[in-house]
């Protein structure tokens, strides 16, 4: 009941960036190149969500407060759907869907081909975020493939860092955060990987025994 | 400065409709505040008062130039809260602000290096070297915008010519002011400070070349580069250095900051040229400020008539 209630909270405040900018689109508050800063504003909630989406791990696992994990789906889905809007906001506001320009794009500009890839990457995430396909896949194999946000966070960094012109203050703060957050996964790995070699060593001495 | 009647009107006090509808919605707003407020009108220009709304000093005698655009001005209200103005900020929105208190007064401006005679100037002075000129240029970021703007100067050339170069003179460099107890961008490694460019002699002298102190009539906002700034308008906006402070005419490629920053990405001479892409992004095409579609950029910013034979026989590949 309470995480129903927190769900629906979060979904409204996941819409809150996109009704701020609506809102000042409707004032014509957008400033002197609202294409520019709509852009900006879709790309920076997308990397946002994505890190919120990778916190919750880290956070259930160190508070003990394992029903997080029914927020992530969510908050996963959000940052899928603003990074849709922030690529929408590419091939129409930018482009003005001449396929050709965006090929070319994705095949020159690197900071494009980056993110592009980032986004692509988050379509069969989104498409098989259902109980449905986490029964169709197995848990293993699903876990397995959702891996792929890790790679679609770093290519969100790393297309940001490859865009500014000289200020990297911001991207690397995005970078900073999701170091971190990579960082507890690995230590967290190599943790159980230790574990499982101390529990794995003595089986062979024990098969031995006798042929 | 020079007092002339000016029998036309000047584009400048047509065209910016929104600055003048907004002031005076600000005005008659606080003219007749108990009803305004009583009619719900124009409250929120009252509560958000445009950070433009208080008007520059006028400048009089301003006469018109062949040189300028029929285009049409874009607005004052973007011209002056979309800067690129690093010693503030790296956010386009942010030297509107930032700039407020920024000191104009007083202001001198070096001139030395290689010149007969070594000047240091004072800015006031120098605005009355000659009769202001209302030039309407297109001005075009290298960011992928663009903008038409109703600049106030007169031709860099007759600044130079009271300083007669010597003859081993080969480039003009220019250096903004970097006062970190006024400018918070200063505080920020993201450039080498000061910011400096340059420019060949001739590119310097050619008439285009604009020394400019004012915009839409009026002296210059601090956001745009006050005092006193530089406009070359067939090269991307970071060519034209603002809050000049000093001149200095040497023999070797002076160092411009971008091309410091990152030499791969911005040349010396950032010539506006749609066939050469910046490596991260394409130079085929800019959006003009307040339009939807994007416009395919012109060679030379469309001022190829002018300043193509400057570089005749130069690989503008090569030198970028």
């Amino acid at each position: 009941m309470k995480v129903r209630w927190l769900k629906v909270a979060i979904f409204l405040l996941c819409l809150l960036p996109l009704a701020a900018l609506g809102l000042k689109a409707w004032h014509g508050e957008l400033g002197a190149n609202p294409i520019e800063v709509i852009t900006h504003a879709t790309g920076d909630w997308t990397m946002r969500l994505l890190l919120v989406t990778l916190s919750i791990t880290p956070l259930r696992m160190l508070t003990r407060q394992y029903w997080l994990i029914r927020l992530r789906r969510m908050i996963g889905l959000f940052a899928f759907f603003y990074g849709c809007l922030h690529f929408t906001t590419y091939i129409w506001l930018d482009k003005f869907f001449d396929l050709h320009a965006m090929l070319a794009d994705v095949e020159k500009r690197r900071f494009i081909t980056v993110g592009f890839l980032g986004f692509v990457l988050l379509i069969p995430l989104a498409l098989t975020s259902t109980a449905g396909w986490i029964r169709r896949l197995g848990g293993k194999r699903w876990q397995r493939l959702h891996r792929l946000i890790y790679v679609t966070a770093v290519a969100g960094v790393i297309h940001y860092i490859w865009l500014v012109k000289a200020d990297l203050r911001k991207p690397l703060q995005y970078a900073m955060v999701l170091g971190v957050l990579l960082a507890y996964r690995m230590a967290v790995w190599l943790k159980e990987s230790a574990e499982r070699k101390a529990v794995v060593t003595p089986g062979p001495r024990v098969g031995v025994s006798e042929g | 400065m020079l007092i002339k009647k000016n029998e036309e009107i000047r584009s400048s006090e047509i065209t910016p409709k929104s600055m003048y509808l907004n002031r005076r919605t600000f005005l008659a707003g606080a003219a007749a505040l108990g009803a305004a407020a009583a009619a719900g009108l124009g409250l929120r220009n009252m509560a958000k008062p445009d950070l433009t709304a208080e008007a520059n000093a006028k400048i009089d005698g301003i006469q018109k130039s062949p040189f300028s655009t029929t285009e049409a001005i874009t607005p004052y209200k973007d011209v002056t809260n979309y800067n690129n103005y690093y010693e503030f900020s790296t956010d386009k929105y942010e030297p509107a602000g930032l700039a407020k208190n920024f000191r104009t007064r007083p202001w001198t401006v070096k001139i030395d290096g290689l010149v007969k005679n070594k000047k240091t100037l004072d800015v006031d002075g120098i605005m009355k070297l000659a009769a202001p000129e209302e030039r309407i240029y297109r001005h075009r970021c290298v960011e992928g915008w663009s903008i038409v703007v109703p600049w106030v100067g007169f031709s860099l050339s007759k600044l130079l010519d009271q300083v007669e170069p010597l003859g081993k003179a080969k480039f003009v460099k220019f250096t903004s002011l970097a006062d970190a107890s006024q400018m918070p961008g200063i505080r920020q490694p993201v450039l080498h400070w000061p910011y400096t460019e340059g420019l060949r002699l001739d590119e310097a002298r050619h008439p285009l070349t604009l020394l400019c102190f004012g915009m839409y009539g009026e002296v210059l906002p601090n956001q745009d580069g006050a005092p006193l700034r530089l406009v070359v308008p067939w090269k991307y906006g970071f060519k034209s250095a603002k809050a000049i402070v000093q001149i200095s005419f040497t023999a070797d490629q002076p160092v411009n900051t971008w091309n410091e920053a990152a030499p791969q990405e911005y040349g010396f001479y950032s010539n506006v040229n749609p066939n050469v892409d910046h490596p991260r992004w394409s130079q085929a095409s800019e959006r003009r400020l307040g339009e939807f579609h994007k416009r395919p950029t012109l060679m030379f910013n469309g001022y190829g008539d002018q300043v193509a034979s400057l570089y005749n026989g130069m690989d503008l590949r090569k030198n970028f």
